[in-house]
């Protein structure tokens, strides 16, 4: 219902816009507070074209339906001091502006667009370099945020920002922008009955994307690489993840995916390559993980004992170190017609499921779990023996935690 | 040419050698004789330098054998077993110690030929029988010509046409005024040709004396006669006590 | 002198190790599995792992086994050498020389030219230079095997007992001591531990070149740092020589006084 609301809303805003075709525009060339007093002046409805050329304006706070366009990239410069766009009011259009050097303060968050208690805002199509937020959105509903370029150099996780900021808000749609070199690329706390589809995040210090508190939301399609810490969503209920990439997050702590105090779930789809942990999963409750891939991955899936009732089915394991690590011997998850590709089993009646369980998790990696200081013995012929000795007198690996019906053949996804 | 005194060597608790004095002298053939373990190997590796005795001395024409190695080149030496690395040809064996020898160039080559090693130097040591073996080991004893000569078990491998030749080189290079020390046990062979006998019973020397000398003493002609009856003496001796 | 009859000891103990079909089938089976390890798998950190496995695997045993059933063979052919006025010390050095240099140049053909030619990185160079130095190090184990061994099964035992210590008894023992102090911070310590097994040397040596690093967790980073480091750089290559040299002086020692 409430996403109908949505549509609705936009609607009616776009027909305002259609109404007010007749307006006037008003052209900005630089010159001192040459943008300030063309919004000074201009009326609801208006269109504000600013042309090509460097500004140095800042706290350009928009309190009227406008629409700002820019000529060819104009440049919003904020001298690494102030703060840029405030837009306080709903279905304001910004698009075509490069915004850079936005300051940092301790008390305020700055950033190159902020928007304020507003409704279909429309962010699109803008350049933000080099700031410390890029977009802002707080108390906001019904806005999009899409194709823009976002990229930062700094490389300091405690003082950079975040590429998308959206906190207490509902409803948004982000989608086709390219972040790279924030903290966090897309930062959701509070969000609900949102979409992010199609972005390309990488590269930034802490996480590509990174969500907490933020309900029924939807993820498809984007790609998340090269990430300090890779993706973590944490303490919601109702996400929805298709299609997504979640490739090379590498390093000592990194994740394809952080999936923390997260409940009914779906991970549907998604491709995790080449990450130090693919899929890491702590307090869960009822998350489907079907149809994804795994592979190369140092731990395709860490699947910590306060997970319950999660299934895993379907999913391709493809070249990775260790398949499935666990710290405790229960396992209240289930695993079932997967395939992976360590399975060594057989299949006499060539129903392509092996007639034996496939136990994914090796004593290395139980051992590991439990010291992780056990790892300087990676790939030392002590480790082989021990996993092989394990394969056949099984001891130590949690005995639930199998797959009956392990597939052949790879799935076709 | 070779003092030995007071020379002992004991492995763990077995003696191998207890107090040796013994005195060899040039244009001698002498037979080391006696049991297995009676100090013969132990002996002649002493005197290379194989084995370090703990007490005695070795005194190599006035220089004691300790204080330099490079007394070795005057000796030829025949060892028992003649193993080689298998994949080197028996030319590459006689080349690699002529390399070793700079110093030494003129070569006697006559054991080489009358043995016929020159047709077959390409076979590696692998391929070649036991005797054959034999014969490049004395190949290169004689090979530069040395003042002294150390042959272990000399005759044990080889054909009795070998054996012979190898025999006449003795007796030709003994005539030079060289000494030989030879072990063997297979006594009848070596009758025509020792000068001297060294008999070793559990590291001790039991006699060493001049072969005419011996035979005179027993009323025997043939050696091994000659041994046994001096150990049956030994015997009866020790029966009286 | 002495250079010129070890040179020449050499020379001809190479001559004989190359037409040695043990060190021919060594080559010939790492080249094969060096080959069908890079081509097949198609990531290359992934088959330089394997071929990693396959050195800490095989390099350590097969010279150590290798070179103490060498030297056992070549016993009398010590004996004729000496005999001939060769130093004790010169021999055994040359006895040394042959053996690893041709151990070495079989594991460069089998695994240095495939992985130079197939998967040229530094990860490579790494494991080539940990290659050699087990090699090196394991033909000095030998030698001080034979030097204190009279009988030569014996020393076949001591030989299969050592190489198994480093390759497998060592890390259990490590494992263990990593169990029973886990509360500890014990991520130095182990780092000084892992300095008496050339073999866990070398592995983390070729780990750390590679992207699997960060797999190690914090040891790893702690690794990484130090080893990255000059001093670390100096000590882990100071360590590898050490573990050739000791053995190497300790054997022409004992070698000098040997009764033979």
């Amino acid at each position: 219902m409430k996403r109908t609301f949505g549509q609705i809303a936009f609607l009616f805003a776009a027909l305002l816009i259609a109404a007010e075709c007749g307006a006037s525009i008003i052209k900005v060339k630089p010159a001192p507070n040459a943008i300030h007093n063309a919004i000074a002046k201009a009326r609801t409805g208006d269109t504000v074209v600013i042309m090509k050329g460097t500004y140095k304006e800042h706290e350009i706070t928009v309190r009227k339906r406008l629409v700002l366009t820019g000529n060819s990239f104009p440049v919003i410069d904020g001298e690494n001091k102030y703060q840029l766009f405030l837009i306080q009011c709903d279905s304001v259009i910004i698009r075509g502006l490069q915004i850079q050097n936005v300051g940092k303060a301790s008390m305020t968050d700055m950033a190159g667009i902020k928007v304020i208690n507003a409704k279909g805002v429309i962010v699109d199509n803008n350049k933000f370099i080099n700031n410390t937020f890029g977009v802002y959105l707080q108390n906001a509903a019904f806005c999009s945020v899409s194709n823009n370029i976002i990229h930062s150099d700094f490389k300091d996780e405690i003082n950079g920002g975040n590429g998308i900021h959206a906190w207490r808000s509902d409803h948004l749609s982000i989608s086709g922008n390219i972040i790279s070199g924030q903290r966090d690329g897309i930062y959701f706390e509070f969000v609900t009955e949102s979409k992010i589809i199609s972005n390309r995040s990488f590269g930034n210090a802490r996480y590509g994307l990174h969500f907490m508190f933020s309900h029924n939301d939807t993820y498809t399609k984007n790609t998340f690489n090269d990430n300090g810490a890779g993706v973590a969503v944490m303490y919601s209920h109702g996400v929805n993840m298709y299609d997504n990439e979640f490739i090379h997050n590498w390093g000592d702590a990194s994740y394809g995916l952080l999936l923390k105090e997260i409940t009914d779930s779906r991970i549907t789809r998604n491709r995790f390559i080449k990450n130090t942990i693919g899929l890491h999963m702590e307090g869960t409750t009822r998350v489907d993980v079907r149809q994804n891939l795994f592979q190369d991955n140092g731990w395709a899936a860490r699947v910590q004992a306060s997970c319950s009732g999660s299934n895993f089915i379907q999913n391709n394991f493809i070249g990775n170190s260790f398949d499935v690590a666990t710290n405790g011997t229960m396992m209240l998850n289930n695993f079932d017609s997967n395939y992976w590709d360590k399975y060594d089993g057989y299949d006499l009646n060539k129903n392509n499921v092996g007639d034996v369980p496939y136990y994914p998790v090796s004593v290395y990696s139980v051992v590991t779990e439990k010291i992780p200081s056990a790892m300087i013995l990676y790939h030392s012929l002590l480790t082989d023996i021990m996993d092989q000795v394990e394969k056949v007198l099984p001891t130590i690996i949690p005995d639930k935690l199998r797959d009956d019906h392990p597939l052949m053949k790879k799935i076709k996804l | 040419m070779i003092s030995i005194t007071h020379l002992t060597k004991t492995f763990g608790k077995f003696k191998a050698l207890d107090d040796v004095t013994l005195h060899f002298e040039r244009g001698t053939t002498i037979s080391l004789l006696g049991p297995n373990g009676s100090g013969k190997t132990t002996l002649i590796k002493s005197i290379l330098g194989l084995v370090i005795p703990e007490k005695g001395s070795i005194i190599i024409d006035g220089d004691e054998i300790r204080s330099n190695v490079s007394y070795r080149s005057r000796i030829g030496y025949m060892p028992q077993i003649g193993r080689y690395p298998e994949n080197m040809t028996i030319k590459q064996v006689i080349d690699m110690i002529k390399e070793m020898r700079k110093e030494c160039t003129v070569y006697d080559n006559e054991l080489i030929n009358g043995f016929g090693l020159t047709a077959i130097q390409h076979k590696t040591m692998r391929s070649l029988s036991g005797g054959t073996r034999q014969k490049v080991s004395a190949c290169l004893a004689f090979l530069f010509s040395p003042d002294i000569y150390i042959l272990d078990e000399p005759t044990a491998g080889l054909d009795p046409l070998s054996s012979e030749l190898l025999k006449e080189k003795i007796r030709k290079e003994r005539a030079k005024g060289k000494l030989f020390l030879i072990t063997s046990h297979v006594l009848s062979d070596l009758d025509d040709i020792t000068s001297h006998i060294v008999y070793l019973q559990d590291g001790k020397v039991m006699f060493y004396n001049e072969v005419d000398e011996l035979k005179r003493s027993t009323g025997e002609n043939k050696l091994n006669k000659v041994i046994a009856t001096i150990m049956q003496e030994d015997l009866l001796i020790d029966a009286t006590y | 002198m002495l250079h010129t009859d070890m040179k020449t000891i050499v020379k001809y103990i190479l001559l004989d190790l190359f037409k040695n079909k043990t060190i021919l089938v060594y080559t010939f089976i790492l080249a094969v599995l060096a080959v069908s390890v890079l081509s097949m798998s198609g990531n290359s950190s992934k088959g330089l792992l394997s071929l990693l496995n396959i050195t800490l695997l095989f390099v350590p045993i097969i010279s150590i086994l290798f070179a103490t059933i060498y030297f056992f063979n070549s016993m009398e052919f010590i004996e004729l050498l000496l005999a001939q006025s060769v130093r004790r010390k010169t021999m055994i050095l040359a006895e040394y020389c042959g053996v690893a240099s041709a151990l070495s140049i079989a594991y460069l053909l089998g695994v240095g030219l495939p992985s130079v030619l197939l998967n040229y990185s530094p990860a490579s160079i790494t494991l080539i230079f940990s290659g050699i130095f087990l090699t090196l190090i394991f033909t000095a184990i030998a030698l001080l095997i034979f030097v204190v061994f009279k009988d030569k099964t014996k020393g076949i035992g001591a030989a299969i007992i050592t190489a198994l210590f480093f390759t497998l008894l060592f890390d259990g023992l490590l494992l263990s001591f990593i169990y029973s102090f886990s509360e500890y911070p014990i991520d130095k310590p182990l780092l000084g531990l892992i300095s008496f097994n050339p073999v866990d040397l070398g592995r983390i040596l070729v780990l750390l070149q590679l992207d699997v690093a960060v797999m190690m967790g914090y040891s790893g980073a702690l690794f990484k740092e130090f080893m990255g480091s000059v001093i670390g750089s100096v000590y882990t290559l100071g360590c590898m020589s050490l573990w050739v040299l000791i053995p190497l002086a300790a054997s022409v020692r004992k070698f000098k006084r040997k009764d033979l």
